[in-house]
């Protein structure tokens, strides 16, 4: 039992909101403390599996270009694109993301989106700039509910539609664990049976997406009624 | 061939210039503590390799000391004004996208293409890591593409690299902290202590609720790891198999396809899948860190009963 102490550590200190660099640190000395680990052997374990985990950290390079971009006015451009098209909508704009974002992890392409490379200066900025385009000036709530609804929108349709494609990582591991305990499945099977889940998920958040509209519109209306 | 060393090496070069960039800023009031976080950063990358465990250990204590003990700041000066921005996006309009567009071109295309390229038998790059390599190389072509339509002063990317970077801040390490944490809660064998407590408490001999619990249980364990990855073995191990499959005769195939994707209800609504949930909220400087959380728990939720369901009336059609 005592192992789990450092889940009621990150628990405790994500709601305290401490500083989560530190909660994570010390919740990962004390799970290896309490498993046995004398305290250097933990901070060995520790850096270990920090580098051999850096990969996750090479998304940062896109930071260079996409800054220079956003100097060069990138966002700006976005927003001007979405006000040209007087059919687009918050929630439209987002469903035509969802969709393609979906579509293009299903076929492999996992790589098409991000959330640095794609919805910060790109799907995040056309969104409000729909919505600027029917109701003008946001409030910086709206703007920040609009912005957590595209990066939502990233997450959302990647998961739900990569484990349809027969190479990602999830099926490998899947396959590879079921047939270290003697069942052989085929990747192709396990690819099919999570078709079932992406389209309820399509269903679920292109639902969830228009009614983002209406709720955009009852918050805003009044306020453009008002000037 | 290029291998994920080479990578390596270019982010911490690029850490480095932001550190350096960060020294020089006197607008910054914490600007000793930004240099000394990207720093010792850039050092994990550059070195980290090749020193010991120990050394490096000791490296990402002091980085989460400098960012808790007073904690890093950011540079007042904006890079240029919204009149600026506007004006610059007129001139050169839709050309803008094309240096943004290719990088997830070049990154798609690289996937395809190196796997295809090789010297003498040998691949020109390291091909278990070849998507993270195309990424950097797609990244590199976009900066030389932006660069050479934009004509900015040389050091302008890595200024910008630094504002972006400064104001994700403590975040951009994140998800690789939580990363290291699920190592350690798999050398400490937390997985088992949790199924162990799921079996002790939770009636499994009604094939319905061994179902419910699998798909549920594959959400609150993904939740609390913040990697469906970590999660699956644990709770196939411990429910699936013995239960569903070998008790119930349920299809593995189905169990594991629909199990997963459960993990992944659990994914949206855990601050542990930093780089899915928190790293965007700083990225797109959102004030309340949770706000992605709670856009996706709705979604989450409804999407994880239907898995219940689905789970439910699948596995056991025959």
């Amino acid at each position: 039992m005592l192992t789990l102490v450092g889940i009621v550590i990150v628990v405790i200190g994500f709601v305290l909101r401490i500083n989560p660099l530190l909660v994570v640190t010390i919740a990962g000395l004390a799970t290896g403390i309490a498993g046995g680990l004398s305290p250097l052997a933990v901070v060995a374990a520790f850096g270990k599996a920090f580098i051999t985990s850096r990969y996750v950290a090479i998304v940062w390079l896109v930071l260079p270009v996409i800054g220079l971009l956003e100097h060069a006015g990138l966002k700006e451009r976005a927003r001007a694109v979405v006000a040209g098209l007087r059919a687009a909508t918050t929630s439209r704009v987002l469903l035509v993301y969802f969709t393609i974002r979906q579509i293009t992890a299903a076929l492999g392409l996992t790589s098409l989106g991000g959330h640095a490379q794609m919805v910060r200066p790109l799907i995040a900025p056309m969104a409000e700039g729909a919505a600027e385009n029917q109701y003008g000036e946001l409030p910086e709530r709206t703007r920040h509910k609009i912005r957590a609804h595209a990066a939502a929108v990233d997450n959302i349709a990647l998961f739900f539609g990569e484990d349809i494609f027969i190479a990602i990582g999830s099926i490998l591991l899947i396959r590879g664990f079921l047939e270290q305990n003697g069942i052989r499945v085929e990747p192709t099977q396990l690819a099919i049976w999570a078709i079932p889940t992406a389209i309820c998920a399509f269903v679920i958040h292109c639902t969830r997406l228009l009614l983002l509209d209406r709720s955009l519109r009852a918050e805003l209306s009044r306020k453009a009624d008002d000037a | 061939m290029i291998t994920l060393e080479h990578i390596y090496w270019l982010s911490g070069l690029m850490m480095a210039g932001v550190a350096i960039v960060n020294a020089r800023d006197a607008t910054n009031p914490r600007r000793l503590n930004n240099t000394a976080f990207w720093g010792i950063y850039a050092v994990t990358f550059l070195a980290g390799s090749y020193l010991p465990d120990i050394a490096n250990g000791f490296l990402v204590i002091a980085m989460v000391l400098v960012a808790s003990i007073r904690g890093l700041g950011q540079g007042r000066k904006e890079s240029a004004t919204r009149e600026e921005r506007e004006a610059s996006a007129k001139r050169w309009g839709n050309r803008l996208f094309i240096p943004a567009l290719t990088i997830p071109l070049v990154t798609v295309l690289g996937t395809f293409i190196f796997k295809k390229i090789s010297f003498n038998g040998f691949p020109l790059v390291d091909l278990k890591q070849v998507t993270v390599i195309s990424l950097a190389i797609a990244t590199l072509i976009a900066l030389g593409v932006g660069m050479a339509m934009l004509r900015p002063p040389l050091l302008a990317p890595i200024k910008e690299a630094r504002r972006l970077l400064d104001a994700v801040g403590w975040a951009a390490v994140l998800p690789q902290m939580l990363a290291a944490l699920g190592a350690l809660f798999a050398i400490a064998g937390v997985g088992n202590v949790v199924t162990g407590i799921a079996e002790r408490w939770i009636p499994l001999d009604n094939p319905f609720v061994v179902v419910t619990t699998y798909a549920i249980g594959m959400a609150i364990f993904t939740m609390v790891m913040g990697n469906a990855f970590a999660a699956f073995p644990v709770m196939t191990a411990g429910i699936g198999l013995p239960l569903i499959v070998q008790r119930f005769g349920g299809d593995p195939t189905i169990m594991a396809a629909i199990g997963m994707l459960s993990g992944f209800c659990g994914t949206l609504m855990t601050p542990m899948a930093a780089n899915f949930n928190i790293v965007p909220t700083a990225l797109l400087e959102l004030p309340d860190e949770n706000a992605v959380i709670k856009v996706q728990i709705p979604t989450a939720l409804i999407l994880l009963a239907a898995n219940v369901l689905l789970m439910n009336f699948l596995v056991f059609r025959h």
